[in-house]
């Protein structure tokens, strides 16, 4: 039977024609019957487990905008000031990212893969919120072409594409990424028009910098409780220590994410930091660099991402062991970064298939030293 | 027992259709089929020519290589028709059954040494019931292998009940084993409590475990595995009773109890009848059924009018899955579709068995999702590393990471739960493909 030409618009039309309907495709080499899974289940999984975060995210950008400016909203107003502010950080997310994957797959004449769900999903919990949408997208546009597309998309990359889109904003426009007057959101709101930006540094800095309350156990005006719960600025996404825990839940549950890479990262965290405490480094225990920053966001979610991660089960114990380290490292020895999250996973991104390699040699070896001992 | 081996990773595949342990018919069928495109590795050269007459056991085609590798016909009769392929290929010899079946005399002697049992392989043309391994192809005369393995049960799904099937012909599988031993060391894995476990002369294992824990390839795996220049063989029971048969009796007997299963199938039971009975007689097809010869991970599509082949035991119809389903992948809750992994609720159903499809509920991606992989593997090996080696054809990384152990059905379970619609089995052929053709 001759191929039917296909139209040049085919990978977009098999795009939404497959999302909403599973294609008649029937096995033809092989296994016979299929299991039901699917990557857009998997991926959706993941947008599933964010979707706690990104609420709370959205509550607490209102809640930090009232709090600091002196606003005296209630909590649907601060909750839909956050989700009216963060609207256009995922339309453009998705806008962007979405219509490079589409023209990619096009290119390459495949199916539209269902990385960019994910991707697209976290990019705006884990940037300032008043990032301006022309910088978001360049970045979104960066990141998915050349570190996703030109290495063969979805599956092939060797960066997670959201943190290197995080990485690119972070580097090309530092004044809009960092410092302690972006984390709280004053555009959108008329009342603030000129007002000048009162600076909240997250808890993070202000333990670099030293104030740290050992009797009361807080830091600055931020109690232990206030970071698990999330009352703290910082990226959308990356406050909620529960949140983050829920969707950890069903990431580990649903067996989307890997645990041991969360466990080892943390426990890498938690030595580092006790070592720190033990050096003088820092003042504050161990936990803290647990609940401070993109610390459990990274480990959880980002880290955990199965095309950049480690892929042997061995190499994840240490791939999430170092990524944990690391971030504490840069966090306690570094003066002029405080956040050492993003780069620590996309150190341990490049490392990944050392540390695969490395697994995999000392098993073969052993493998054949059994061979010949047999 | 000393040698236990019980076996965590795998799954069984919850399929509807299991074949209820009684006998639905019995097939004497008109015209039987002997197909050369059943044995890997065989170039056939043809022995008959339309019009000839043949008995059961008689040479009905030879390997062209090693012409003292014969294929017999199973049954008397007169040859009906040569059926060609593409290219002239040789797909099949039809043969028109005798009202009176006439068996060839191999003499029912037991083979006194290596060279006797080899002698009688080849005669009756049971020799191509040998699997070498490593690559799993026919075995060769020449070599001699280290042990040879049988594994006296299918974990496949819905696999023909081998206690069954054969707990009659103990006193053939033992003679059968008994000719093997004539070689090289016998190992016979069996489950608990098995019959089987009976069976002198021969290194017991017993074997527990979801599937893929009945395939032979596995169990070497975890019993001694294949190093490189190692040869050893296996044969499935059936023929290893086949062989036994010839022994005792001296006549080539290939008649056997074959499950029909699956969720298609009308009624589903044991059938009996020879290798190359043609499927419709059966079992009937309705329209949009896929028949399977073999389990629904390894088997080969035959076609409504297709032949059982030499080495199955099992039909199982499927239905072609060409229905599209409205929101499948987004629904919470997918009752209908089973899946292993914990992204559906299908553990909360652990009993239930489905009305699988050949559907493959996805589209093909990259390899994202890798542990699945490992999950269901229960093999000293790195899949996803010997999934890539063979897609790179690299043959040093190949040998490194395992092929010599494996054949595309111990890897079939990757093919099932892989989220990336990967054809792993296909994968792992062309690479033993290019082993063969690479080390040869």
């Amino acid at each position: 039977m001759a191929e039917e030409k296909k139209p040049w618009w085919h990978s977009t039309y098999d795009a939404f024609d497959t999302f909403l309907r599973v294609p008649g495709t029937v096995t033809r080499k092989g296994a016979h019957v299929r299991d039901g899974i699917d990557l857009k289940r998997v991926m959706i999984m993941v947008v599933v487990a964010l979707v706690p975060a990104a609420l709370f995210g959205m509550y607490n950008v209102g809640l930090q905008t009232s709090t600091v400016y002196g606003l005296e909203w209630g909590f649907w107003q601060m909750f839909f000031y956050g989700l009216l502010r963060m609207l256009p950080l995922f339309v453009v997310s998705y806008a962007v990212g979405l219509a490079i994957e589409f023209a990619s797959a096009q290119i390459r004449d495949e199916e539209v893969n269902e990385g960019y769900l994910v991707t697209g999903f976290l990019i705006p919990l884990i940037v300032p919120v008043d990032v301006p949408l022309w910088m978001l997208a360049l970045a979104v546009a960066f990141s998915v072409l050349f570190v996703k597309e030109v290495f063969g998309g979805t599956g092939m990359n060797i960066w997670n594409p959201a943190l290197v889109a995080r990485a690119f904003l972070f580097f090309s426009y530092p004044s809009s990424m960092s410092g302690s007057s972006v984390w709280v959101s004053k555009t959108w709101v008329p009342a603030l028009k000129d007002v000048d930006a009162i600076s909240a540094a997250t808890p993070l800095a202000i333990a670099h910098d030293g104030a740290f309350d050992a009797a009361t156990g807080a830091v600055g005006q931020y109690s232990f409780m206030d970071m698990v719960w999330g009352f703290i600025p910082g990226s959308t996404g990356e406050t909620s220590v529960i949140a983050i825990l829920l969707g950890g839940i069903l990431l580990v549950w649903s067996g989307v994410a890997s645990w041991k890479i969360m466990v080892s990262s943390v426990a890498g965290g938690l030595l580092v930091g006790w070592l720190g405490q033990l050096a003088g480094a820092t003042a504050v225990p161990c936990y803290y660099q647990l609940v401070m920053g993109g610390f459990l966001f990274g480990s959880i979610f980002m880290a955990t991402d199965p095309v950049t991660a480690a892929q042997t089960e061995t190499g994840k114990w240490i791939y999430g062991f170092l990524v944990g380290a690391l971030a504490v490292v840069v966090r306690l020895w570094n003066p002029g970064y405080m956040e050492g999250m993003m780069l620590a996973i996309l150190l341990m991104n490049t490392f990944a298939p050392l540390i695969d390699h490395c697994v995999v040699s000392v098993h073969t070896s052993r493998r054949a030293k059994k061979a010949v001992n047999a | 027992m000393s040698n236990n081996l019980a076996l965590k990773k795998g799954l069984d595949v919850p399929i509807k259709g299991a074949a209820k342990p009684e006998v639905i018919k019995t097939v004497s069928p008109d015209i039987v089929a002997v197909k050369p495109t059943d044995i890997h590795g065989l170039v056939p050269r043809l022995l008959v020519k339309e019009g000839d007459a043949v008995k059961a056991g008689s040479p009905v085609m030879a390997d062209k290589q090693r012409p003292e590798i014969l294929l017999t016909s199973p049954v008397s009769g007169t040859v009906q028709q040569i059926v060609r392929g593409e290219k002239r290929k040789l797909l099949a010899v039809l043969v028109k059954a005798d009202a009176k079946q006439d068996y060839v005399d191999f003499g029912a002697k037991a083979p006194a040494s290596a060279a006797e049992t080899k002698d009688l392989l080849l005669k009756s043309g049971l020799w191509v019931s040998l699997i070498q391994r490593p690559y799993g192809v026919m075995a060769s005369p020449e070599l001699t292998p280290k042990a040879i393995f049988v594994s006296s049960f299918s974990t496949a799904p819905l696999a023909a009940d081998s206690e069954f099937v054969l707990a009659n012909a103990l006193k053939d599988i033992q003679a059968g084993i008994d000719a093997l031993a004539k070689f090289a060391p016998v190992h016979v894995s069996v489950r608990k409590g098995s019959c089987f476990a009976q069976v002198k002369n021969a290194t017991l294992h017993e074997v527990s475990g979801p599937h893929p824990a009945g395939n032979v390839g596995v169990q070497i795996s975890h019993i001694a595995p294949i190093q490189k220049g190692e040869t050893v063989w296996t044969i499935s029971l059936l023929l290893l009773a086949a062989l036994g048969h010839v022994v005792n009796t001296g006549k080539l007997e290939l008649t056997r109890k074959v499950a029909v299963t699956g969720p298609k199938a009308e009624k589903t039971g044991y059938v009996e009848c020879l290798p190359g009975t043609p499927v419709k007689d059966i079992t009937s097809v309705a329209e949009g059924v896929r028949v399977v010869g073999g389990d629904a991970l390894s088997g080969e599509c035959l076609g409504a009018d297709g032949f059982i082949g030499l080495f199955d035991n099992q039909l199982t119809l499927l239905k072609e899955g060409v229905e599209r389903e409205w929101f499948g992948w987004a629904k919470v809750f997918r009752p209908s579709v089973f899946s292993s992994s914990w992204c559906y609720f299908s553990w909360l159903t652990p009993k239930k068995k489905y009305n699988m499809d050949t559907n493959l509920h996805g589209g093909p991606r990259a390899f994202v999702e890798t542990k699945c992989f490992e999950d269901v593997t229960p093999m000293d090996i790195f899949p996803i590393y010997l999934i890539k080696a063979c897609l790179a054809g690299d043959i040093e990384k190949m040998e490194k990471f395992g092929i010599y152990e494996v054949l595309p059905e111990d890897l079939a379970l990757c093919d099932f739960v892989d989220p990336s619609k990967n054809e792993i089995q296909a994968i792992i052929q062309k690479g033993i493909d290019l082993m063969i053709k690479e080390m040869a």
